[in-house]
């Protein structure tokens, strides 16, 4: 069974992502270490939740000094097995127009702005992924969204998808076997439970032949 | 472009549903667990699902039941009755729960809707408003009004029910569960007139629930409450009954030029 590291803000609300690991056969288990986010196969960022506090939550050091900031940025930059979601998209990113005046977690060069020409905020409910001509690795369907914020520019080198509320927003962006999610996959239905699972295939441990 | 969101609604004692279950091959009263995982499977974009125990015990199989839901549930799961404090929707969300819908506490104590949102996010904070059409009250705009009811529809606020609508999102409310005590269980549609007055009232998303009709009328009056504005619809004894399917009733409104999400 594959062990999955959710990375705790202590913000998140993580019943639906658990649930939704489980289901697919892996096994959870919650960590604030950030050697454990350092050693594990697979981790995932989760995000319900404020910008700022959570980065708070990120940048607090443990005992030897260390961060889940720090830890974070090492292996996403390395293209290591990460899943973000929602606010963890925001989080990768540079800044926020959420929390202005705090450092985001840089590993993508781009910056979240206020989603100001939505006919709607929050932008809640299914909509359209619609993946960029050149992204292979992010398939097209219905996901569930629930947030005010997003990447209004694709980050660079990276493979995105798009979806439209008002102007178009990146909703999922992929590099190495690095997946983030502007939408919820974990409440995403069979879509959802798709993505996680080829990200989860992603996670194996190569086998030497 | 945002589907409109299609919800059976589970009216839950004691860990049962409750509301005229009549699947074959499901026992009588329904396993929410087994209802769940089949309208996920038939299209539904989200669930709710309400504790109306009348009993303090039957409360007691509450989160159990979210919990034992959440591990074959992925869409979003909206849970209500009952929720009077921080502390009960921070158990809800933790057993399972996607969103929490607070009633009549709200009511009581506005600030909570303000709690429950910097707390915990204003996407999981829903205020479920009960109306009745009602010649007691006025909106500001002088306009006829319904008036918030709480208890079943036994106790009357005195409160316009888009004047509360807007408060309550002000006060941090994501989303607004509204629904028409009038119609509920008739079958006789939505309240358009409701619903038109509390879309006017508040940006947020707003389900519309309480007399959804039949099979033959069901995409119908879902059409109607689109076109009035309503985010998402509600319904319970049409699907449980069997009759139609969210499925079947997303594929009809489709062909009526509504977005709804297509099935994987």
């Amino acid at each position: 069974m594959r062990e999955v590291i959710i990375a705790s803000t202590g913000l998140a609300n993580i019943a639906s992502v658990t649930a939704a690991l489980r289901r697919l056969g892996a096994a959870p288990i919650v960590s604030t270490s950030p050697s454990a986010v350092r050693a594990a196969d697979a981790v995932l960022l989760p995000g319900v939740g404020a910008l700022g506090p959570a980065m708070r939550q990120l940048t607090a050091p443990d005992a030897s000094g260390d961060t889940l900031a720090a830890a974070l940025r090492e292996r996403v930059d390395q293209g290591r097995r990460t899943l973000a979601i929602c606010l963890g998209l925001q989080l990768l990113c540079r800044s926020s127009a959420e929390a202005p005046g705090v450092s985001a977690l840089g590993c993508f060069a781009a910056d979240v702005l206020r989603l100001d020409s939505a006919p709607s905020l929050p932008h809640f409910g299914w909509n359209a992924v619609a993946p960029a001509p050149d992204a292979r690795r992010i398939p097209p369907g219905h996901a569930y969204f629930a947030h005010s914020y997003g990447l209004l520019s694709a980050p660079p080198d990276c493979e995105v998808a798009w979806t439209e509320h008002g102007a178009r927003f990146v909703s999922a962006v992929r590099r190495g076997d690095v997946l983030a999610c502007q939408f919820h996959p974990e409440l995403s239905g069979a879509y959802g439970a798709a993505l996680i699972s080829d990200w989860l295939g992603a996670a194996r441990v190569s086998v030497p032949c | 472009m945002l589907t409109l969101r299609v919800i059976p609604c589970l009216d839950v004692d004691s860990g049962r549903v409750v509301k005229g279950v009549r699947f074959q091959g499901l026992r009588d009263a329904g396993d929410p667990v087994e209802l769940a995982a089949r309208y996920e499977r038939d299209g539904a974009d989200e669930l709710c699902l309400l504790d109306v125990s009348a009993t303090h015990a039957g409360r007691g199989h509450g989160l159990a039941t979210v919990a034992a839901v959440r591990r074959v549930l992925g869409i979003p799961l909206t849970v209500g009755g009952g929720v009077r404090s921080l502390d009960d929707a921070r158990q809800l969300l933790l057993a399972g729960a996607d969103k929490v819908a607070v009633n009549s506490a709200a009511l009581a104590r506005p600030e909570l809707l303000t709690e429950i949102a910097s707390e915990l996010g204003a996407q999981c904070c829903v205020v479920a408003i009960d109306a009745a059409r009602s010649s007691a009250v006025r909106e500001p705009s002088g306009e006829a009004a319904f008036e918030v009811v709480t208890h079943g529809g036994r106790r009357r606020t005195g409160i316009p029910a888009a004047s509360w609508a807007q408060r309550a999102t002000e006060r941090g409310a994501g989303e607004v569960l509204l629904t028409s005590f009038d119609r509920d269980g008739t079958g006789a549609g939505y309240d358009l007139p409701l619903l038109t007055q509390v879309r006017a009232a508040t940006r947020a998303p707003v389900i519309a629930s309480g007399g959804a009709g039949g099979r033959s009328r069901a995409a119908a009056d879902a059409l109607a409450a689109f076109r009035a504005g309503a985010d998402a619809v509600l319904a319970a004894s049409v699907f449980h009954s069997g009759e139609l399917t969210p499925a079947a009733l997303k594929a009809e409104l489709a062909r009526q030029g509504v977005p709804v999400r297509p099935m994987d």
